[in-house]
């Protein structure tokens, strides 16, 4: 299987604190993965170097085949320009905890400006690509409303429908029911259940859902302090884990699984 | 002292070409410090430290020092250095550089109250620096601005008077210059004030309006 995504020996730390240890870790393309774990494990930091919001101290990312914070000039490898960080961005994209919709703009504007002006894509065809993922994630009708009229999780699932008129290779989804009020957490997992079913696009969730990352993912990845701790199909992740630091930390889940 | 209406009468014209002289010299000057200003403001927020460091102490001096100093070098020391501006063109760029170091902080605070949401968001769907300023950043930080923005216009406006000093026949200077070679200086300094009064007091209402409208939060 081709490996979109690797990580080798990254470490990342904040100020003394050490978020990354020497990480290595690939993603198969069209595979959906979960992160799981306790917080400030280092998972959603993951994403974070992913969409380039975070550079990395050491160790190399590659992402379909290039480097993605390097370059290679000569032999050697150098840190990326902006330049180089644009053209690798253009297969990533990130859905946000706080859904980050743009406030100044309508949901079908928000879905449409970036379309204009990142991919050049016209106005008509724009607009008709957003209404169709509005219906995709079912919102028709919402198109001329502002993000504060929406509840948090039409909010997100605006977000959702943005990400994905990028058309990108690999999409990236932190927490995005963790700001959510409890009854509208299930409109937004079963978009993105929905999508995990019907797409190839490779997706990495950080949840604390777990009975969505056992829908949702084809592999499951538990973090602790920096480190993969243990990793596997959702089925035996999450009946039969081998490692007692997973058992643990499921346990604190098991009401919901 | 008796109140003159023959002297009104002879000073008006002076005094209303003054005044179209005062208006453009504010609205000059406005339009530079409003460009330079948030030229000034993005790059004291730049990510390279000596840049950004430079231009915040440079546009601390400008703000730390008076502005009738400020025109005296731009109208009589330049030309000791070979440049000559006009006396309205050193008067703009007098008003407009001084008044850009006070809308640099509005425009950097502004910009500042922009979620970091917005700029990830945007970095995320692969925006520009440039674009994300444009059509993400700006579009949200600038409505919040407009009032104290317009509060500056009418402080701009109401410094002009210094820029008699460089010789512009501005609203005062076109009465001083009446005053003192007529020897009649109630009536035209009167007038000076009620014509800055007329301008200033709807003026301020209108920006007291502004700040009404922007001033809630609005929900995100």
């Amino acid at each position: 299987m081709n490996k979109i995504i690797e990580f080798q020996d990254v470490s990342k730390s904040f100020g003394s604190l050490q978020v990354l240890e020497n990480l290595n870790m690939h993603v198969n393309s069209g595979e959906k993965l979960a992160l799981i774990g306790p917080s400030g494990s280092g998972k959603t930091t993951i994403l974070r170097i992913l969409m380039t919001l975070e550079k990395i101290d050491g160790g190399v990312v590659k992402v379909d085949g290039d480097y993605l914070w390097h370059q290679k000039i000569g032999d050697k490898l150098e840190p990326a320009s902006e330049k180089h960080l644009h053209k690798m961005r253009k297969n990533i994209c990130m859905v946000f905890q706080q859904f980050n919709l743009f406030p100044h703009l309508t949901v079908l504007n928000n879905i449409v400006q970036p379309q204009i002006l990142i991919k050049g894509v016209d106005k008509v065809d724009a607009s008709n690509k957003a209404e169709e993922l509005l219906a995709l994630v079912g919102l028709e009708g919402k198109e001329s409303h502002y993000p504060h009229q929406l509840s948090g999780g039409q909010q997100q699932r605006v977000a959702i429908a943005r990400a994905l008129a990028m058309d990108p290779k690999i999409m990236l989804f932190d927490e995005v029911t963790s700001a959510l009020d409890p009854e509208l957490v299930e409109e937004v997992l079963s978009v993105l259940r929905q999508l995990a079913e019907n797409t190839n696009t490779t997706m990495l969730t950080v949840t604390h859902e777990m009975n969505f990352a056992r829908d949702f993912a084809d592999r499951v990845l538990f973090f602790e302090h920096g480190r993969i701790i243990e990793s596997g199909p959702p089925d035996i992740m999450f009946t039969n884990p081998k490692e007692s630091r997973t058992r643990d930390f499921l346990k604190n889940f098991i009401g919901g699984i | 002292m008796d109140w003159s209406w023959l002297v009104v009468q002879d000073v008006m014209p002076k005094m209303l070409a003054g005044l179209v002289i005062t208006i453009q010299a504010t609205f000059g000057g406005a339009i530079l410090a409003y460009a330079l200003g948030l030229l000034l403001a993005i790059l004291k927020m730049s990510k390279n430290k000596p840049l950004a460091f430079s231009v915040y102490w440079s546009s601390e001096f400008v703000r730390r020092t008076p502005l009738l100093v400020q025109l005296y070098f731009l109208f009589y020391v330049l030309p000791d250095f070979g440049i000559f501006l006009e006396p309205m063109t050193a008067g703009i760029i007098g008003l407009g550089l001084h008044f850009s170091t006070y809308t640099s902080e509005v425009f950097r605070a502004g910009i500042e109250n922009v979620p970091k949401g917005q700029w990830e968001a945007a970095k995320s769907l692969n925006y520009t620096p440039y674009k994300t300023m444009r059509y993400v950043i700006l579009p949200q930080a600038i409505p919040p601005m407009i009032p104290p923005l317009a509060n500056y216009l009418i402080t701009m406006f109401k410094e002009t008077p210094l820029l008699s000093a460089i010789t512009v026949v501005e609203l005062f200077n076109s009465a001083s210059i009446y005053s003192n070679s007529n020897y009649k200086y109630l009536e035209p300094m009167t007038l000076v004030g009620v014509f800055f009064l007329l301008v200033s007091i709807p003026a301020a209402i209108i920006a007291n309006r502004l700040e009404q409208k922007y001033k809630p939060e609005k929900v995100r």
